[in-house]
């Protein structure tokens, strides 16, 4: 499903190089975890696999069932299955939240040729999302993220990942900033969301996040490659003996 | 010490000339000829406003001017333009309609005009009570000096005089439209007037339109005497105007204790503009505000600038006004609050915000503050910026098109300026030409707007 190779980038217009030949697949209906120290490249490769354009791909390639993401903007890889879930979701004001989500949903139905979808029947998709993930009707009458808690904003990415139903969804460090009753109400809504035609990589610092979402796969990351691969057990081991061997190692 | 005579330029000459052939003619004897004559006595003193004066500074309106253009005649026959765009016109019960700065009888609509609500025609008001009219031409402490102003009293033969009676509430805006024909080039004047009794409260929504091809060149005015207590709403959208028009739109205003005036002014597609705007609290504990969306492409150039005059205690004022600003176009915001001495509790706000959407485009601000009482609070901010990236990544991750993500957050943007329109049928309207500005830009190449 998603294949990245020797992806080796540099912040734009800078000659920091932070992803150094970074290789990962990630198979349809697997779980993949990516863990690594601060400063490793986890979240710049989120970033670049969305179509972020600070940064610049010096080699290498990023294919979606076999499509040149690096080929497409942002909203191409979005209409193609890429969904990124924010570590920091951007607020935006004056855009009502509701009015985003039938502005996002049926962007991408028309990027894919399908219909637009009609009022009643968007509501009620949104609102039975909306009431699996404890989101109250009010939040959705507010602008976009303005206001909202930590534990909002990531629980309204999930919402969005819900709604849009991505074929390969990236969580940038979703456990951030939430404490436990909205971290489970997050994985849950990430778990309910598993399936067979669908891929995560879910990136993160710790193993906590992972009791909730069970990985399939567990990638550890330093100075921008994998540089260790392995099944769950890998995220326990790193939470007993921290990063410090892998740094050497890269 | 020598007394410097002024070289007058080319159209300084022609609108002495102008003012010579037509001063017999316009409307208004006694008292309001002689206004006339030391108006245009002042003009001349002082000519064309130029960027040497500092409240012109940005808007150089001599050189911006070369030619006067000839006063616009009355014309016998009106294009269909103006028909067709009579027949879009959906808010407010009573219309009032200015063709090339004359009143239109037959196009106005003034069957629903409520009881409490006095309309008449500047130029009937001018013939039969010229001295009252005189009275109220006089222009305000704080724009005595403005040459632009003494050219609108010199020259203003027609426009509509609203009167409102104390205690009157009207639930409808009472909408007046000056529409130029842009049938020849023509120099168009005119000014309304609206004086507002006590307690009354009222909403009055200026449109100001071209529906012809040929440029204009247009100084229309309007003036509010606010009594105490009462509430007024004033919105003004300058829109589809010619590329090369120069418009000079000035707001006076009188306020009153415990009144409240808001204004309201969306600009778009406006060629060359001029908002002057000079409110005066005349009794305590009143409160104004004043707001503005300005959106600029090409060489277009919208001149904000406003003085409001604490001349009483406890007067309360806001400024908000924001630029969407591509192509080579100037926005521009000069926002003077003075408080006088005795002017104390004064509570004053003043916000300017640009966003610059490409390299070309410019915004100048300036805010003055003349403080003269010691227990005041007084603000301003500016922000010139480009579109946020980080705000345009997240919505195209979810699917927009960088142009729809674009219009997504310029229309938020402008937005909060337009939540200020208390009337939602006009609230509507000044969102639909923000969106419809919106829909006629071209999306940013790639990698441009980050």
């Amino acid at each position: 499903m998603l294949e990245i190779r020797n992806l080796t980038v540099k912040i734009a217009d800078e000659d920091t190089q932070i992803l150094n030949g970074l290789s990962l697949t990630v198979n349809a209906g697997e779980v993949a975890a990516i863990m690594g120290p601060n400063g490793s490249g986890k979240s710049t490769l989120s970033y670049v696999i969305a179509g972020k354009e600070d940064y610049e791909v010096l080699d290498g390639e990023i294919l979606l069932d076999g499509e040149n993401l690096l080929e497409m903007e942002a909203d191409a890889r979005a209409a193609a299955g890429i969904f990124l879930a924010f570590q920091y979701p951007l607020e935006i004001p004056g855009v009502a939240t509701m009015t985003f989500l039938k502005a996002a949903m049926n962007a991408q139905r028309k990027a894919r040729g399908e219909a637009e979808l009609l009022t009643p029947e968007f509501i009620k998709r949104v609102n039975a999302a909306a009431d699996s993930l404890g989101i109250a009707r009010d939040m959705l009458r507010r602008p976009l993220n303005v206001g909202f808690s930590g534990g909002e904003k990531k629980r309204m990415e999930i919402l969005q990942m819900a709604l849009l139903s991505p074929s390969m969804c990236i969580l940038d460090e979703t456990d951030s900033g939430l404490d436990i009753d909205a971290l489970r109400i997050v994985a849950d809504g990430v778990n309910a969301l598993r399936a067979k035609n669908r891929g995560f990589l879910v990136i993160t610092h710790y193993q906590r996040l992972l009791d909730h979402i069970v990985p399939d796969t567990v990638h550890v990351m330093s100075k921008g490659r994998i540089v260790k691969s392995g099944g769950k057990e890998l995220a326990l081991e790193l939470e007993k003996n921290g990063y410090a061997a892998y740094s050497e190692a890269a | 010490m020598a007394i410097i005579t002024p070289l007058k330029t080319v159209a300084e000459q022609q609108l002495a000339q102008q003012f010579a052939n037509a001063k017999a003619e316009l409307p208004g004897a006694g008292a309001m000829r002689k206004l006339r004559e030391d108006a245009f006595a002042g003009f001349e003193a002082k000519g064309l406003p130029h960027r040497r004066l500092e409240s012109w500074r940005y808007t150089d309106l001599r050189s911006l001017l070369r030619e006067a253009m000839p006063l616009a005649p009355r014309r016998a026959v009106r294009p269909h333009a103006v028909a067709d765009r009579l027949a879009l016109q959906t808010i407010g019960g009573t219309r009032f309609v200015l063709i090339d700065g004359v009143f239109s009888p037959a196009d106005s609509d003034q069957a629903g005009l409520p009881a409490g609500v006095g309309a008449r025609s500047l130029a009937e008001a001018l013939t039969d009570a010229a001295d009252e009219m005189a009275a109220a031409f006089v222009a305000p402490e704080i724009a005595r000096d403005d040459s632009a102003l003494m050219l609108n009293a010199a020259f203003a033969g027609d426009g509509v005089v609203l009167e409102i009676a104390p205690g009157t509430e009207l639930q409808q805006p009472i909408v007046l439209l000056s529409l130029a024909t842009g049938q020849s080039e023509a120099a168009i004047v005119s000014r309304s007037l609206v004086k507002v009794g006590a307690g009354a409260k009222v909403t009055v929504v200026e449109l100001h339109e071209s529906v012809g091809p040929a440029p204009a060149q247009i100084n229309h005015a309007i003036a509010f005497d606010i009594a105490d207590g009462a509430e007024v709403e004033h919105v003004r959208m300058v829109t589809r105007q010619r590329p090369e028009t120069v418009q000079v739109q000035s707001l006076l205003a009188e306020i009153g204790a415990h009144a409240s005036f808001a204004s309201f002014a969306l600009a778009a597609n406006c060629g060359v503009l001029r908002q002057q705007s000079f409110l005066r609290y005349a009794g305590e504990h009143s409160r104004a505000a004043l707001r503005g969306i300005n959106l600029l492409r090409k060489q277009e150039h919208c001149d904000v600038t406003l003085v409001m005059d604490h001349a009483a205690a406890h007067g309360e004022s806001r400024e908000l006004f924001k630029n969407i600003i591509e192509g080579e176009g100037t926005g521009v915001f000069q926002g003077k609050v003075i408080v006088r001495p005795h002017s104390q509790k004064t509570d004053g706000s003043m916000k300017s915000n640009a966003l610059l959407l490409n390299d070309g485009a410019t915004m100048f601000n300036k805010p003055e503050l003349e403080i003269f009482a010691d227990d005041v609070v007084c603000g301003h901010g500016a922000t010139v910026a480009q579109m946020d990236a980080e705000q345009l990544f997240y919505l195209m991750a979810r699917g927009l098109p960088r142009p729809q993500a674009e219009a997504l957050v310029l229309a938020a943007f402008a937005g909060e300026v337009a939540e200020f329109v208390t009337d939602e049928a006009v609230r509507e309207i000044a969102m639909r030409e923000v969106e419809a500005w919106l829909a006629q830009r071209e999306a940013a190449p790639k990698g441009e707007a980050a």
